[in-house]
């Protein structure tokens, strides 16, 4: 049991790391980013292309395929999303929904329906012996420590930056922040930047620890949305031990039966929504 | 006199709501001036469009003889007008310290700064951690206040500085204007209350309905002529 919680919690650490992308574009702009999923699986087809051309390690693949992220993610957000914010948070979910459909369709044309990884050698196979009958994978260990760097800095940045400081303001108060002098739509194309380098690299990692397919979006997405719902709004701390907490229940699921996993994860969601809707963090930051 | 700013018939809509039918308005340096009026008379809409919130055509606002009118808030603030909106607005998960330095993004060099403000309202100091809209109403107008002056503007538009707040609390307040227009800065006051805005300006304008119904040096205007004004009756 000991063994299938902490393989359940390195499983959470990856999810951490689908849900973050998902909470900070949710915690700056209120958008909720239907797509996101298919992000994670754009980024991860990405790397497996660029392996078809470079002979690269999966690791220095996703290293480099950070800065082209960023740039995407800043014209989506800039020359798309930003014209759909507003009151209403439907043109928003309808667009990204679209964004979901195109890019689905895309990976399929392209790469057919056939489950595909990326290959991290030995470091997906080694493992480190932690006394007992219990081992730890050296990749999902290097994600969660990963996934947990990630949330550090992403927390320090909105709480000591200048640049975190203006996510708030936007974030809280879009007109006074741009009477103050920020330009929102530059702020929210940031925001979505950022997303897209914890997407990439949530995606690479993805594509090392397991198989992807094109049509994996929308689980991914139901994966980080869970995450985010169950760790409440309040603070990156919170989607992380949100995730943490959904790997845990997967795996236990599973542990009891190969179908329940998941299950398991819906059913902790359903209660967290029924029993404490603003989530086990809510607002702290 | 030197004039900074000026309007010419300043419309301004709300959809398809007219809320501004021509508005006539000169600000001179060094000024401080009253616009008074009832609910709904165009004062806060008025100052949202000098400040670039509410759209407006190019020419209808002169910032030192150059059309400024509909560009954008960011933009202005820049130019050296910034504004204490009314209901103070304060973003909540920024801590004090963090609201005012929010006015610091205008990049305006001048004579405040953080250790200015907290010279002039020493509480704020003490309370720079806490989060801006855990303060008491009056603390979370001087935090308003400073963040507007940390932008250094050359004209500081006031949107009802007293409402929702105690009259001893708004008499503190208003006691600080003297060292805020100390070094020349010209000063705009919304007010809902008319004695206190003739008690503390020099010219007065009064809204009804979206049109200046009496404009005149404060002392000079009776309570007589105000009262027609105000209400129209």
């Amino acid at each position: 049991m000991l063994d299938t919680v902490l393989q359940g919690l390195l499983l959470g650490g990856l999810y951490g790391l689908f849900a973050l992308g998902l909470s900070l574009m949710f915690g700056v702009m209120r958008l909720t980013n239907v797509a996101h999923g298919d992000f994670i699986v754009l980024a991860a087809f990405s790397a497996i292309g660029l392996t078809a051309v470079l002979s690269w390690h999966p690791m220095l693949l996703g290293m480099v395929i950070v800065l082209p992220s960023f740039v995407f993610g800043y014209c989506v957000q800039r020359y798309l999303l930003n014209g759909t914010l507003g009151k209403d948070p439907l043109p928003s979910m309808v667009v990204t929904f679209g964004l979901s459909i195109v890019i689905q369709n895309g990976l399929l044309q392209l790469f057919t329906s056939d489950p595909r990884s990326l290959d991290a050698g030995d470091l997906a196979l080694d493992g480190l012996a932690l006394g007992g009958e219990v081992y730890v994978g050296q990749l999902p260990l290097l994600i969660f420590v990963i996934a947990m760097a990630a949330t550090f800095g992403l927390q320090m940045l909105f709480k000591h930056s200048a640049l975190g400081r203006s996510f708030r303001a936007v974030s809280d108060d879009r007109e006074i922040a741009e009477l103050m002098g920020l330009n929102a739509r530059k702020i929210n194309a940031l925001a979505t930047a950022l997303a897209c380098v914890l997407i990439a690299v949530a995606g690479v990692l993805h594509g090392m620890r397991t198989t992807v397919s094109p049509s994996d979006g929308p689980m991914l997405l139901l994966f980080a949305f869970e995450a985010v719902i169950v760790g409440g709004m309040g603070s990156f701390w919170g989607t992380f031990i949100g995730a943490l907490i959904l790997g845990m229940v997967q795996q236990i699921g599973f542990y009891f039966d190969p179908g329940w996993g998941i299950w398991f994860g819906h059913l902790v969601f359903l209660a967290v929504l029924v029993l404490r809707p603003q989530g086990l963090f809510p607002k702290t930051r | 006199m030197d004039n900074l700013l000026k309007t010419q018939s300043l419309e301004a809509f709300y959809g398809d709501a007219q809320a501004l039918f021509g508005i006539d308005f000169e600000l001179n340096k060094g000024e401080l001036v009253a616009i008074i009026g009832a609910n709904g008379a165009g004062k806060s809409t008025f100052l949202k469009s000098l400040t670039g919130l509410v759209k407006s055509k190019r020419d209808a606002i002169q910032w030192k003889g150059q059309g400024i009118g509909g560009l954008p808030p960011g933009d202005i603030v820049q130019l050296g007008l910034a504004m204490v909106p009314e209901g103070r607005r304060l973003f909540p998960s920024l801590t004090v310290e963090e609201n005012l330095k929010m006015g610091t993004l205008a990049k305006r060099s001048g004579p405040w700064s953080l250790e200015r403000l907290y010279k002039l309202f020493p509480i704020l100091k003490e309370k720079r951690n806490a989060p801006g809209t855990s303060l008491s109403g009056g603390q979370q107008q001087m935090v308003a206040i400073g963040r507007a002056l940390m932008s250094n503007p050359e004209v500081l538009l006031c949107d009802e500085l007293s409402l929702g707040l105690a009259p001893i609390v708004i008499r503190e307040i208003y006691n600080a204007m003297p060292a805020i227009t100390a070094e020349g800065m010209t000063v705009v006051v919304v007010e809902q209350d008319v004695s206190l805005a003739k008690q503390v300006s020099q010219r007065l304008y009064c809204f009804q309905e979206g049109t200046v119904s009496l404009q005149g040096a404060s002392d000079a205007l009776s309570r007589e002529q105000i009262s027609l004004a105000y209400f129209g009756v």
